[in-house]
């Protein structure tokens, strides 16, 4: 390659690190992304470019039926339908590495050191477990599947046999140097990667995609190695460690160890456990109407606002702020807390209320939160369940022990604004739904709240 | 280029990789996470230049595979990022509160 080439390359390298370090900072977030896009578009228009680079055409055709199918897609997306946008987009990254590695060794497989050898295993295994794995996220996030953890009694044992035979395929090819036996090692690693992710429980799914989003990194990585090209090893390198960091973080933020995350089903039957106790609930709760919850949150001193998922899901951020807005007119004093998983994506609820101009000042991180629910008269959650789930604190065995959640128990009075009886993501029953001090006003939190701004008025 | 100056490039990269998103923010996650997710779209390149020396139908229609899912990803990557990063614009008062909220109840 041409060095005017490998300095384009050497741009774009620099663009991404400085894309990463700008997406770690609110301000200069999307400054960072356009920066990474530029050194995307430069190194692939320099690549189209290549002099001697065959079938053009053909490479210009396949690029715009790609992003044809991408941009509607990613325009298009709900903001609530996000996270398993980015899992879809990170597995077609890493089922390409892999089909990048496979067709370099289905070229020159006969002259094929064996260091680049290994790096089309390590591509083709890990790649494919990448691609398989991201589906499987993108179902459950999409609830065309269970978002509960699926357990079949013996999956270890099978999920590890799959993954040493695998490993097994992928030695065996390197000596052989035979495409069979390579092609064999793919397809079982992508069956691996949906045994690796099935019993991931649904709250957790976003950690796995950030996790499958650092394999990829180190795919793309490896075949850079194959191709000798240093832009990929770069980029693929920093994805990976950025990625593997990230994921330590954001199991750290939800109070869990990542092997917990990854492999936390399998230890006993918490989760079993959990749904008999759903199975035999026939517990009294207490619903009430609008005009009720008014007259209770009018006359409070000290509300709390407790969003999650169901506010994204019913498009409710304009209207929770309109009630806001009232109350506080009224003189009540109110916090939104904040968890910060709450919704599907860490930072979502950020994200839903800024859209709807909530003032920054009202927004509560879980830490700062905590505290005031002693002293809160009433806390209204809005379509959430798991964060404020007792079970997390209180019940050892439970899949989400250990993680750390607001704790609206403690305020005099719950309003739980909700659509059904039916359990949070992760799938757990919340005994706080049933406790005397709960009130729960069943309905979409979009057409609840609207009822609750119009009775608030009437008063 | 040679293995030890390959492995030295590596290396670094790591330490890179840690430092640059070492003080992230809990709201950025997600973000960060999905931007990361378009760099490895890179993988395009790779694919381009496998697809140009490709051989026979059966290289050729690899590549053409590889060529469209790495695109998808990195195009896509980045849209969607730059969707997410949108809405962390109006923190501050703006006075347009109105429009955004009629924007944002479509």
């Amino acid at each position: 390659m041409s060095t005017p080439v490998l300095f384009a390359y050497w741009v774009t390298a620099l663009c991404f690190i400085l894309a990463l370090k700008g997406l770690s900072s609110p301000k200069y977030a999307r400054h960072g992304n356009m920066i990474g896009a530029f050194g995307a578009a430069l190194a692939v228009v320099v690549t189209l470019c290549l002099h001697g680079l065959g079938h053009r055409w053909f490479i210009i055709i396949a690029i715009v039926f790609g992003a044809l199918l991408a941009v509607p897609a990613a325009r298009l997306v709900k903001m609530t339908a996000i996270p398993q946008m980015v899992a879809i987009f990170n597995g077609v990254g890493g089922g390409a590495a892999a089909l990048v590695s496979i067709t370099e060794f289905v070229r020159l497989h006969d002259t094929d050191t064996n260091a680049a050898a290994s790096a089309v295993v390590f591509t083709a295994i890990v790649g494919s477990v990448s691609f398989s794995g991201s589906m499987i996220t993108f179902a459950k996030l999409q609830e065309l599947m269970t978002g509960r953890p699926i357990l079949v009694p013996g999956a270890q044992y099978v999920t590890s046999a799959i993954a040493l035979g695998a490993l097994g395929l992928g030695i065996a090819t390197v000596p052989a140097s035979s495409v069979p036996l390579l092609v064999a090692c793919g397809l079982l690693s992508l069956v691996l990667g949906v045994l690796f992710v099935l019993p991931v429980g649904g709250a957790d799914v976003p950690v796995v995609i950030s996790l499958l989003n650092a394999f990829t990194g180190l795919t793309v990585a490896a075949s850079g190695y194959v191709l000798d090209n240093t832009l990929l090893i770069v980029a693929g390198t920093l994805v990976g460690a950025s990625g593997t960091l990230l994921t330590q973080l954001m199991a750290h933020a939800m109070g869990r160890p990542i092997t917990g995350v990854l492999f936390g089903a399998f230890r006993g039957g918490s989760t079993a456990g959990s749904t008999a106790e759903v199975a035999t609930g026939d517990r009294a709760v207490r619903s009430a109407g609008a005009e009720d919850i008014a007259i209770l949150l009018a006359y409070a001193r000290k509300v709390a606002i407790v969003p999650g998922y169901g506010l994204a899901v019913a498009q409710a951020q304009h209207t929770i702020r309109e009630l806001v807005d009232l109350l506080e007119g009224r003189g009540v004093q109110v916090f939104y807390a904040i968890h910060p998983v709450a919704g599907r994506m860490p930072g979502h609820m950020n994200v839903l209320l800024a859209e709807a101009n909530v003032p920054y000042e009202q927004l509560k991180e879980m830490d700062e939160a905590n505290p005031e629910f002693t002293s809160t008269d009433v806390t209204v959650v809005v379509g959430a369940n798991d964060v404020v789930n007792p079970a997390a604190r209180d019940q050892v065995g439970s899949p989400i022990y250990g993680m750390p959640i607001l704790n609206v128990d403690e305020a005099a009075n719950v309003v739980f604004m909700k659509r059904s009886l039916r359990p949070g993501f992760a799938g757990i029953d919340n005994a706080l739904l049933y406790h005397p001090k709960t009130t729960l006003f069943f309905g979409d939190a979009k057409d609840s709240l609207s009822k609750l701004v119009a009775a608030v008025k009437a008063l | 280029m040679n293995n030890i100056g390959l492995l030295t490039i590596f290396m670094l990269s790591v330490f890179v990789g840690f430092e640059v998103i070492s003080k992230v923010s809990t709201i950025l996650h997600t973000p960060l996470m999905s931007g990361a997710n378009a760099i490895h779209g890179i993988i395009l390149v790779g694919a381009i230049l496998i697809t140009g020396d490709a051989h026979g139908a059966v290289q050729l229609t690899l590549g053409f595979i590889a060529v469209v899912l790495a695109t998808a990803n990195m195009v896509g990557g980045f849209v969607v990022t730059d969707r997410m990063l949108e809405m962390f614009k109006g923190r501050k008062p703006t006075p347009s509160s109105d429009v955004v909220q009629n924007g944002g109840a479509k």
